[in-house]
């Protein structure tokens, strides 16, 4: 259908829509990386895309689980609180060695996207709503855990988040393999597409005897998990573990990136490969502004203005 | 006629019920499940008040009651706003940055006098609200993204105002803003009485009004509204302009209480918002919903607040802690409620 799309020579604004709708994003990162390429000095080296990556290597993965929810018509505003207790948890039982400190944290993250799974699929409230509690409540475990900024001095842990292999940074490559891993769920397993069947629509589903609830849980539970390795790799980059303002916004930044990915709000629909260069945009732009001393200020202004217009290109696509 | 979410046919498809049908109540335990609904808060608040009261001397004193009563002022004129919004099935997740931008924005124009330092304001923030109504309503674009890009924007336009955050704009001592925010009638202060004036004439808007009406139709079944002649996209734009503008208005007041625009306000009001919405009995499915009810939210949520402070071996994150598993209690029991409502 795109193929087509590209062959008939008058342009109509529909079909100027569709095209952007499927491939603005990629669109936007090209154009962003010839303009850079252009006017900013020292773009073009292995040390500026290592580091670009680096740091958006824990959006993508937080953005993965967001995906996931968004695709079943849902969202997750816990997903920074995650991090931040993620964060915490690791901190505290760093003590015992980094594997067990990973599995309590994984624990801690089951057990958050646990209660916003059943409060979604059991009790049957919004997941915005459900979400929101824990987002609240979420961070403030964080800080109670852990009330201040705590420098956290273990060779493992910091080798998690500088080391790498033949050049390649840990982040970099655990976001990349977990982005495929996600990918290949959604398209390749039943627990995929019974995913998106639910977000298309849950009562159709739920007639055609697919395990909504089931289904549902583990989304929230894999997107809290994702969330937790966001976390725990953040703070193996900072060397500290920081539960005021990790995370903080991300739930932002990953809803963004997804939707910039052409993923529509309404569900039914995952796209990753859009998902990551969503992330990937939402960082050139970033850098791109502050690379040229332009303030904070326009970060952010530019930001709402990529939200809209993307939400704006993909509107009607979704079911409603 | 008031279209509730009861008597509305059942569109939400998301939101149906996922379990098996209960048996038909009577109309009697309807009518309880509706008293909880819209007085559970307010059990709650007199129960937690009490109980403060007695285990702390310093809680029902006068000083700690109106210092309580002031600091929840902004926040409730924040609330109405958002409970209209919320009414009509939508959220504003603006309102947190229009707050901060309210704030520096009155206390810039306060330089030029009381006028301007009220209408700028009122007149920015109205007008990012307009913005968000005519892309919520006419562009269809889902409010949740919206008023996510306008918080981004609007906390944007202030660092650009406050030279990326290092301005202070004070407001002089002795101005009628000043005194506005600080100043007290009858012992209690000038916030708290522009509250409840507020929060009285949005009672009778939303009650009495034929806007009120609509309001609460087009948040009960958007097309039913439509179908009856209700002016759908009207009265979105018009709920998203009134959160802006007072969003804007408890920003300025702010301001003036605190006598200086201070940038970094406003972080996660929008959740406090639409916390105390939510837990005064306004369905954020919308259709159903009590301006009251927002107001017993947010005490409540500033009285446990205040309750966690009196407590000083706690330390002040249990406050999200607690405010967070309340959230979830109030939405447990809320749906709960409701869908033994919806069943009947």
């Amino acid at each position: 259908m795109a193929e087509a799309t590209l062959r008939t020579a008058p342009l109509d604004k529909t079909r100027v829509l569709q095209w952007l709708q499927t491939y603005g994003v990629y669109a936007g990162v090209a154009a962003l990386l010839v303009v850079n390429t252009v006017i900013t000095p020292h773009f073009l080296s292995a040390e500026n895309f290592r580091t670009q990556a680096v740091q958006v290597a824990p959006v993508i993965i937080v953005a993965l689980g967001m995906a996931l929810v968004i695709g079943t018509e849902g969202v997750d505003l816990s997903v920074g609180a995650v991090m931040a207790l993620a964060a915490s948890v690791t901190a505290l039982y760093l003590g015992y060695g980094l594997l067990p400190a990973l599995l309590v944290v994984a624990l801690f993250a089951a057990g958050v996207g646990l209660a916003n799974g059943a409060l979604v699929a059991l009790v049957g409230v919004q997941p915005i709503v459900a979400t929101l509690a824990l987002m609240v409540g979420g961070r403030g475990i964080a800080l109670v855990l852990l009330p201040q900024l705590e420098d956290l001095r273990n060779p493992a842990l910091a080798s998690l988040g500088s080391g790498d292999i033949l050049g390649i940074p840990y982040l970099i490559l655990i976001a990349a393999v977990l982005a495929l891993l996600v990918a290949f769920v959604v398209r390749r397993t039943t627990f995929g597409r019974q995913l998106l069947a639910i977000g298309d629509s849950r009562p159709a589903a739920q007639l055609a005897g697919l395990p909504v609830r089931r289904v549902l849980i583990i989304v929230y539970v894999v997107c809290a998990l994702l969330a937790a390795v966001a976390g725990v790799l953040a703070t193996a980059r900072l060397q500290a573990s920081d539960p005021t303002s990790l995370g903080n916004l991300m739930e932002l930044s990953a809803i963004t990136a997804v939707v910039v990915g052409g993923t529509p709000l309404t569900g039914g629909r995952v796209n990753i490969a859009g998902t990551v260069a969503g992330a990937v945009l939402i960082q050139l732009l970033t850098a791109t502004l502050i690379k040229h001393d332009l303030p904070p200020s326009w970060t952010q202004i530019a930001q709402a203005i990529v939200i809209v217009a993307a939400v704006y290109a993909a509107r009607g696509r979704g079911k409603r | 006629m008031t279209v509730t979410k009861a008597d509305a046919p059942v569109t939400t498809a998301s939101n149906e019920p996922t379990g098996e049908s209960e048996p038909v109540g009577s109309a009697r335990s309807e009518r309880l499940s509706a008293l909880i609904q819209q007085h559970g808060a307010l059990a709650v608040l007199v129960l937690v008040s009490l109980v403060a009261s007695f285990s702390f001397d310093s809680f029902a004193t006068g000083d700690n009651v109106g210092n309580m009563a002031t600091s929840s002022a902004f926040l409730a004129i924040v609330a109405l706003g958002m409970t209209f919004v919320i009414i009509t099935g939508g959220i504003d997740l603006s309102v947190g940055s229009l707050f901060a931008l309210g704030g520096v924005l009155a206390a810039w124009g306060s330089r030029h006098g009381t006028l301007v330092a009220l209408l700028l304001p009122l007149a920015v923030c109205g007008l990012i609200g307009v913005v968000n109504g005519l892309l919520v309503a006419r562009s269809r674009l889902a409010p949740f993204i919206v008023t996510l890009a306008a918080m981004l924007g609007a906390r944007g336009l202030l660092l650009a105002i406050t030279d990326e955050g290092a301005d202070t704009f004070l407001i002089g001592k002795g101005s009628f803003l000043a005194e506005l925010g600080q100043g007290t009638t009858l012992g209690l202060g000038n916030p708290v009485w522009i509250t409840l004036v507020l929060f009285v004439a949005g009672a009778v808007v939303l009650r009495r009004t034929r806007f009120g009406q609509h309001v609460y139709a087009v948040g009960g079944n958007e097309d039913a509204a439509a179908l009856m002649g209700a002016p759908v996209a009207r009265t979105k734009i018009l709920v998203y302009t009134l959160s802006g503008l007072l969003a804007g208005l408890a920003g300025a007041l702010n301001a003036a209480w605190l006598a200086s625009g201070v940038t970094i306000l406003g972080n996660g009001m929008e959740l406090e918002a639409i916390s105390a919405v939510v837990i005064g009995g306004t369905l954020l499915t919308g259709g159903l919903g009590y301006v009251s009810g927002s107001l017993v939210g947010v005490l409540l949520l500033k009285v446990i607040q205040n309750v966690i402070n009196q407590i000083g071996s706690l330390d002040s994150s249990y406050q999200q802690v607690v405010s967070g598993a309340f959230l979830a209690v109030v939405v447990i029991a809320q749906t709960w409620l409701g869908r033994r409502r919806q069943l009947m």
